[in-house]
């Protein structure tokens, strides 16, 4: 593959800010193209947008199919027409990530030196961008569409995180919030998961110190690694088993291996088989400088990180209404922060529902078949509507 | 809604602010937001009946009366009620002292263990009662603090509550008509159903 060409930049649709974003590193990013998809229709009034923010890796393309992957969107069975968030109703927005490499600016777009024309890429130079950067170049776009108010921002995982920073950055800008599967900062142990990936990319010789661009390469082994220990930690124990079991088949080269017949890596347990098959398709649509930008911009994600550690102050006053789900089984994002973020958020006195999904599936619950979420999303939507005076 | 709800909604103002601890499917706060348009909220332990009150548009988070009210700041709503819950924390005397740190009024219902019906029980059979009301064998009841309504009083004496009202309840929460005597509510009603606030 052709790595030089910047992953569908241009190909996607997007607004442009020629004046960029002023970053939390005290950097202006300018210019800043924020791609984006829009479902179902604004009305009149501009009071039923929706602003759903996607996780780690995915991107805008929430319910289509996907350019580049051909794969249906990542969310579609819950935004769409008669959805749980309902496009007949709703006018559904989600942009992929600052930083991103679906057609936002990042570490993959040219950069352009004082008089507008494009250099190189910036790969690894781009300036260290956080959650709330994410959140500001999504605020820009939310109003060059003319919406001074959202009705709502959904999101999960990371998705949570910029939610959670869009109701402490703007709390004026929205009716309700629903951070999913999420955490009001990034453990430990969420920190040391994206370490050990951010480790295999750097390791991996055809990172060539981050201009891989330059020479036509990318890091696909680094990077298959970091997406296949990721990917373990967006499964539960128990989803794994089921899924796989101790199954083993053939492996690539007919149960030989490179000693001949007899080898400890000719046949191979299905689940290595399914992870690398993860590790190897993730590497053809994402950009190993946004891995690296994004997960360090996750790291950093502390919502009270200027109050002390205390999550409560950040919320004070708020008059937006908050829907925290988490899911039984997820050990990345587990229902213990769920808790504290409510909790929290009752120290502030805001107006907080707080709901666990009964779930072996782990972390990636919230994308799958899971009828009580379905409901709590329906349901908390339709409450706020009801609420606001909205039919 | 159980008419015991009822009189509960009838001690609760419109327009006020209502944390209802042990909300269950979320029929009480329901009514008080969309009949009184109270700003009523719920703390509810059965995930089941957290996610159906969610998916009816009420907030309500996962928790208990134990474990979760220290987390409200003071004052932050004007009534805090606790249904049939009363005799079944870990520690009823704080859950008292923090729903009147948080609320301005408490509105708090319990089974009377007073009753002609359980005394008689034990003082005849000589086993733990069990009647319609406490239905649970000892072993099993969650029931780990059951009081009479005099031992109510009692304790909000000792803790400085004021009863602002009180009433004896039947089973169907028909309000009964000793209440004007203690002694006599204390024998005969089966719940009881009190307005508290701090002095």
């Amino acid at each position: 593959m052709n790595s030089t060409a910047p992953l569908g930049v241009g190909e996607h649709p997007h607004a442009s800010f020629p004046e960029g974003v002023e970053l939390d590193c005290g950097v202006t990013l300018a210019p800043v193209d924020i791609a984006y998809c829009t479902y179902g229709q604004l009305s009149p009034q501009k009071d039923n947008a929706i602003l759903i923010c996607h996780a780690f890796t995915g991107d805008q393309y929430v319910a289509e199919t996907h350019p580049l992957t051909g794969k249906p969107g990542w969310w579609g069975r819950m935004v769409g027409p008669g959805k749980p968030i309902d496009t007949n109703r709703f006018f559904v927005i989600c942009s992929n990530v600052l930083g991103g490499c679906m057609g936002s600016t990042g570490p993959r777009s040219p950069r352009t030196d004082g008089q507008g024309a494009p250099q190189e890429l910036w790969g690894t130079a781009f300036p260290p961008i956080t959650i709330r950067d994410m959140v500001r170049a999504q605020h820009k776009l939310v109003r060059s569409l003319g919406i001074e108010r959202l009705f709502a921002v959904v999101g999960g995982s990371m998705g949570g995180m910029q939610v959670l920073e869009w109701a402490v950055t703007y709390p004026q800008m929205m009716l309700a919030v629903m951070p999913i599967a999420t955490a009001p900062y990034h453990s430990a142990q969420n920190i040391a998961f994206n370490e050990v990936g951010r480790q295999a990319i750097i390791a991996d010789p055809d990172w060539r110190g981050g201009r891989y661009w330059e020479e036509g390469v990318i890091p696909a082994r680094g990077l298959a690694v970091a997406r296949m220990m990721a990917h373990i930690t967006y499964l539960s124990e128990e989803a794994l088993t089921r899924k796989f079991g101790r199954r083993m088949r053939r492996g690539p080269a007919g149960g030989q291996g490179p000693e001949g017949p007899v080898s400890t890596f000719g046949d191979i347990f299905e689940v290595e088989s399914y992870l690398r098959y993860q590790g190897s398709s993730f590497v053809r649509r994402f950009d190993a400088n946004s891995y690296l930008s994004i997960t360090r911009a996750m790291d950093w994600f502390d919502i009270a990180a200027d109050h002390d550690g205390d999550l409560a102050p950040p919320f004070a006053g708020t008059a937006v209404r908050f829907c925290v789900v988490s899911f039984s089984s997820d050990w990345l994002f587990p229902t213990s922060a769920a808790r504290t973020l409510a909790r929290a958020l009752n120290r502030a006195a805001a107006n907080v529902s707080f709901v666990e999904i009964e779930t072996d599936k782990g972390h990636d619950a919230f994308l799958l078949d899971e009828p009580d979420f379905d409901r709590t999303v329906r349901g908390f939507l339709c409450g706020v509507a009801e609420h606001a005076g909205l039919s | 809604m159980r008419l015991d709800q009822h009189l509960i909604a009838d001690m609760i103002e419109p327009r006020t602010r209502v944390l209802d601890i042990g909300s269950g499917d979320g029929t009480l706060i329901g009514h008080l937001y969309r009949e009184r348009g109270c700003d009523a909220r719920g703390i509810e332990l059965n995930m089941e009946l957290v996610t159906r009150s969610v998916a009816h548009g009420l907030p309500v988070v996962h928790g208990d009366a134990d474990h979760d009210l220290a987390y409200y700041p003071d004052h932050s709503f004007d009534y805090v009620v606790l249904q049939r819950t009363l005799q079944a924390v870990e520690r009823p005397r704080e859950v008292l002292r923090q729903m009147l740190r948080i609320g301005r009024y408490a509105i708090v219902s319990f089974p009377n263990f007073g009753h002609w019906q359980l005394r008689l029980r034990l003082l005849l059979g000589g086993r733990m009662p069990m009647t319609a009301v406490w239905h649970t064998p000892w072993y099993e009841t969650p029931n780990i603090h059951p009081c009479t309504i005099r031992d109510f009083l009692e304790l909000c004496r000792q803790d400085g509550y004021i009863v602002e009202k009180w009433m004896a309840v039947d089973e169907e929460g028909e309000r009964a008509p000793w209440r004007r005597s203690i002694r006599l509510a204390n024998l005969f009603g089966e719940q009881a159903l009190f307005l508290l606030r701090r002095r």
